[in-house]
């Protein structure tokens, strides 16, 4: 009852901000759009649809980070946090009331995505709903991550952190607008011990059903984002207790 | 029998002693107001009492349940309205109240007849429906202040209510505030020296973490041979020794 009543309050506060929805939607439907459109004038394999469905759909998910930061960030500024830790929540309604509403959103982006995709020529299989499906681990990441950020940042460091340099990262590391062989070198190395590369290829493959390809990529997404959850429970109990 | 009864409550920071060995008795149905200059401790000691922050050493009782042992208890019988307009800016007024009832696990019933009630009680009807963050510093303000009644508090913290308000809304708050009066025991900290002195039954005026001085309004100018309240408060605190009625 009392995780109900902070998790739709959760939901709301990120339905109800038009920054929210034109970034978290509308960015990534308009990448699908314009990159397809150059595809269909200089073609490049990176864009094509089977392609760069996965990787804007993936791109998409950092945005999660920055609604879930901001609004943890903002709850701590304005005191409201302050106020609900002296009521009956416990803990544990805190973390899953700011985490759990924002996984059928983040599922919600990726169906838009891959509706987007299907409209542009995405063969319509069974693959589409395992690929959504597989969204869930990569998620729970970028979910993690911001109540990490939340827990740690002021308002104006989310924004510029989260949504600046997250995203910025989460495109250039992830191999959806250029293939890293091409820059190679540390770089490539950088991208490949990060989750941001993983989260696509893993997506690639299931939604070609290539399913013996999902491994090692898995294994990066599932590791990151347990650390990632570890990290943000342990970082938000400590800014509750210093409260 | 006593609402808040604090034992050497003490909270240190490194080498800060924000509050010092504080001895407390606030009556029940009692409206004590805590003054002293920025940094004397007010907040922090608010902050303790609703268990948001653990004493170094010392502790308080808030109907006989400790805020070192009994928080889960204390919880259940306070209410705090922060400093800071503490409302969910993307809710309306009435999803703010409604917020609050799901959090005290109200079912749906007293959850309706709670927003009504509270709703009636500030006025708030007309603007139920619209956005906590298009709302007014006072009427904002107000909605915090209905939100901590919501759990139905026996004892209520208001942490400077009236900051940067314009004086008409701060008349409407005291207002309200005096309504609320002797229902339940209220503990205000402000700066406003006029606050203190129309509202409380007894003041506590604070500096560097001690209690210099307690008692009523008129307790305080008589010890301080000052005529206006705020001579009496600038008196107190530049003395600096310990004037306890």
């Amino acid at each position: 009852m009392r995780l109900l009543a902070f998790s739709g309050r959760t939901a709301k506060e990120i339905l109800r901000d038009p920054l929210s929805l034109g970034f978290g939607l509308g960015f990534p439907l308009v990448l699908i759009f314009l990159l397809s459109a150059i595809q269909a004038n200089i073609p490049v394999s990176l864009f094509e649809i089977q392609s760069l469905t996965p990787g804007i759909t993936v791109f998409g998910l950092s945005f999660m980070t920055l609604f879930s930061a901001t609004l943890i960030a903002k709850d701590r500024e304005s005191a409201l946090l302050q106020r609900l830790y002296t009521t009956p929540l416990t803990a544990r309604d805190f973390i899953f009331g700011y985490t759990l509403p924002i996984l059928p959103i983040a599922a919600a982006q990726s169906v838009v995505c891959y509706i987007a995709g299907i409209a542009l020529g995405l063969p319509v299989t069974v693959t589409i709903v395992y690929a959504v499906l597989f969204i869930i681990p990569v998620s729970l990441f970028f979910i993690a991550l911001g109540l990490l950020c939340g827990s740690l940042l002021g308002v104006k460091q989310v924004g510029g952190i989260c949504g600046a340099l997250l995203t910025n990262l989460t495109a250039w590391l992830s191999g959806v607008w250029f293939d890293l062989d091409l820059v190679g070198g540390i770089f490539k190395k950088i991208a490949n011990v990060l989750p941001f590369v993983h989260a696509v290829e893993l997506e690639r493959a299931v939604l070609g059903g290539n399913y013996v390809a999902i491994f090692p990529h898995l294994y990066w997404v599932l590791g990151y984002a347990i650390a990632a959850i570890a990290l943000a429970v342990y970082f938000f109990l400590r800014q509750m207790r210093r409260q | 029998m006593n609402a808040i009864e604090t034992k050497k409550l003490t909270k240190r920071y490194k080498d800060l002693t924000a509050v010092d060995g504080l001895d407390l008795a606030i009556n029940e149905g009692e409206l004590f107001a805590l003054l002293g200059v920025n940094g004397a401790g007010k907040t922090t000691t608010i902050k303790m009492l609703s268990c948001l922050t653990k004493p170094t050493s010392g502790d308080a009782y808030l109907n006989g349940n400790s805020i070192l042992t009994d928080t889960a208890n204390v919880k259940k019988c306070i209410g705090v309205s922060p400093q800071e307009t503490a409302v969910a800016p993307n809710l309306t007024v009435k999803e703010n109240l409604e917020l609050m009832c799901g959090i005290h696990g109200f079912s749906k019933e007293k959850k309706e007849r709670k927003t009504a009630e509270l709703s009636e009680q500030f006025d708030l009807g007309q603007i139920l429906n619209k956005r906590a963050a298009k709302l007014s510093g006072g009427w904002q303000r107000r909605l915090s202040i209905a939100m901590a009644l919501i759990g139905e508090p026996n004892i209520l913290f208001l942490d400077e209510p009236t900051l940067g308000l314009d004086v008409l809304a701060r008349h409407d708050l005291w207002e309200i505030i005096r309504i609320l009066k002797d229902k339940i025991t209220i503990i205000l900290t402000t700066h406003y020296m006029e606050e203190a002195e129309n509202l409380s039954d007894r003041i506590g005026i604070m500096k560097d973490g001690h209690l210099l001085a307690l008692g009523t309004a008129e307790e305080l100018k008589a010890t301080a041979k000052t005529e206006k309240f705020e001579d009496a408060f600038v008196a107190i605190i530049n003395e600096g020794s310990e004037v306890v009625i």
